[in-house]
């Protein structure tokens, strides 16, 4: 019989810890798939955050690090400095990457480290039980904006990709979601084009992923989707923001 | 052996770094140890190395994470108020077990303080910089020569027992120009088992970690490195006695204030006092043992330090209650003069 479907072979045949709902799993396959597609997984070296994907190391096949809260983009830059030859990558929250992390994030991406980041947006802390993140939208109730996020006293939301292709030095940068399959057939390309991109030493490359939280936004699973095709991606549009292969490194938003 | 050279202390450590194969060096600005970052920014390039002037200290030290855990030898540098922003950093190095060098070169506090020299950092960095169970093995040169020997002996030892190393000096031994000779190149070890390198698909991928969720796992874990820390104090722990057979008065010091304790020594010889001193070259693992010993022969104790007064706790706890021990400071990037130690040893010797 032929095989028309399977788990890719760099990621762990564990089970994952995460939410029912959750869309870390999907993400996490479309990176290993990426990992599979371009037979890297022997040299490729992914580094954990801090928060829901924290075990992620547990759950793909190449080595792993875990870093502290936020400092993945500077890790990742000490292991491409020591071994230029491997693939390196990162996989950070919204806390991790565009919070406590964003120093670090912006630092790597100004210096255009040649590393790619997978960043999942999903508008909320899950890992500590629902609180208020960089990127929670305006209005948006949590554990810490429980009258809803106030934009007067708690700020706006932050726009990763549209702030990082302000810098000169990114190669790629793109937002992709994960709320249907048209979707994240489109963000598996992406993905597999940042790493392709690391591949052909073009450089840095970073992902953005509207991703779903049901648990801590309070939704079902098929109402946390609908909502991102509501809500969030009117907020966050997705589309390519940096790409400097394509002819005059077009932009759009 | 290689000739002498006239080198600054800061300016020793970063070619002694070279030389004992470290290719990665990533920093922050920070008086008063800029000269190390400003040689390596020169001297990397040209021999496929690393140079990074990091976002911030924090950067920086994850950095470090970041090449250590590829088994390689990576250094930061900086001083005070940097060295509490690498702290997480060091935490988490300790925690997964990595090995790196961190250079202090300490400067006065608290606060933004100042930028003369100070030991203020002996608490910080003796204990553990950051949260959690886990020690540093710390070397305080009191010579250029040394600050280029410790620099290459500090990464031998994180290397052979998986922990970060402290270079801890101050701002005077930083800047201090002295003949130094310095060491052949040494050849770079292949990359440690344990390291994140690629797997290759030929073996089970290697985890650099410091989460264990199961509190039984982590206790194992922290029992595990105090028993290495335990051969490391077992093995590695370092001192110079000078003048101490007949002593009766002994004086604690390290670093920049051992070399003025010395010659407040010879003062108080010729003075008919008979003074001796131990100087602390590991500040973790403490000589305890030597102190110890000499509290059955001496009278009192001199703890020479350029803060408030923190390694007098070391000793203290390692002269227990046998002898006095008094303090001789100061502190907020002031020194000591010779003779300010001289009369704190004279005052000693006329204690009942």
């Amino acid at each position: 019989m032929a095989i028309v479907f399977q788990k890719p072979k760099s990621l762990a045949d564990v089970p994952l810890h995460y939410c029912p709902g959750c869309t870390h799993g999907i993400v996490h396959r479309l990176v290993a798939q990426a990992i599979d597609e371009l037979g890297i997984e022997g040299r490729t070296i992914g580094i954990a955050p801090v928060g829901c994907a924290v075990m992620a190391y547990d759950y793909f096949n190449c080595d792993m690090i875990e870093a502290s809260h936020g400092r993945a983009p500077a890790v990742a830059t000490g292991v491409k400095r020591s071994m230029p030859e491997n693939i390196v990558f990162t996989y950070q929250g919204d806390g991790d990457l565009a919070s406590i992390g964003m120093c670090e994030t912006i630092g790597a991406a100004a210096r255009g480290e040649n590393i790619t980041i997978i960043f999942i947006n999903n508008a909320i802390y899950g890992m500590t039980g629902g609180q208020m993140a960089p990127t929670s939208l305006p209005g948006q109730i949590t554990q810490t904006s429980p009258y809803g996020r106030d934009v007067e006293t708690q700020g706006y939301p932050v726009k990763v990709c549209e702030l990082l292709s302000t810098l000169d030095a990114p190669y790629y940068i793109e937002r992709v979601a994960v709320n249907n399959v048209k979707n994240v057939n489109a963000a598996g390309k992406s993905i597999k084009r940042a790493f392709q991109n690391q591949v052909d030493k073009k450089g840095f490359s970073l992902i953005e992923v509207i991703s779903a939280c049901p648990t801590n936004w309070g939704m079902t699973p098929q109402k946390a989707l609908k909502w991102i095709e509501t809500d969030m991606i009117p907020y966050y549009p997705l589309g390519v923001y940096r790409d400097k292969g394509a002819e005059g490194g077009k932009k759009n938003g | 052996m290689s000739e002498k050279v006239l080198m600054k202390g800061n300016e020793a450590i970063a070619e002694a770094a070279i030389r004992s194969g470290c290719r990665h060096y990533l920093g922050y600005p920070i008086t008063p140890q800029t000269e190390i970052a400003a040689y390596m920014a020169k001297r990397m390039p040209k021999i496929g190395g690393t140079f990074i002037q990091a976002e911030s200290e924090i950067a920086a030290i994850n950095m470090v994470y970041g090449v250590a855990s590829t088994g390689r030898r990576a250094m930061t540098s900086s001083s005070s108020p940097g060295i509490s922003l690498k702290c997480e950093g060091i935490s988490y190095l300790a925690g997964a077990d990595l090995p790196a060098l961190i250079v202090n070169i300490q400067r006065g506090g608290p606060g933004l303080g100042g930028i003369q020299p100070s030991q203020s950092d002996y608490f910080l960095c003796t204990r553990g910089p950051g949260h959690g169970d886990f020690r540093l093995i710390v070397l305080a040169p009191s010579s250029v020569q040394e600050m280029a020997d410790l620099t290459s002996l500090a990464f031998d030892l994180a290397f052979k027992y998986r922990m970060p190393a402290m270079l801890l000096a101050d701002g005077t031994m930083g800047q201090m120009m002295e003949p130094v000779r310095l060491k052949e190149e040494k050849k770079i070890a292949a990359a440690a088992p344990w390291a994140a390198t690629g797997t290759k698909c030929e073996r089970p991928h290697n985890v650099i970690n410091s989460l264990y969720l199961d509190p039984q796992l982590l206790e194992k874990r922290n029992i595990e490195r105090f028993e290495r820390y335990a051969k490391v104090e077992k093995k590695e722990t370092r001192w110079e006695e000078f003048m101490t057979e007949d002593a009766e008065y002994v004086i604690v010091s390290y670093g920049i204030t051992a070399r003025i304790s010395r010659n407040a020594i010879m003062k108080a010889r010729k003075a008919g006092i008979k003074v001796g001193m131990i100087r602390p070259i590991t500040l973790w693992p403490f000589p305890s043992a030597p102190i110890r010993r000499l509290a059955d022969q001496a009278k009192a104790f001199l703890s020479v330090e350029i803060n408030m007064g923190q390694m007098i706790e070391d000793v203290r706890l390692a002269v227990e209650g046998k002898a006095p021990v008094e303090l001789c400071f100061r502190a907020g990037g002031m020194i000591p003069s010779p003779d300010e130690v001289f009369k704190a040893v004279k005052k000693l010797a006329r204690r009942k």
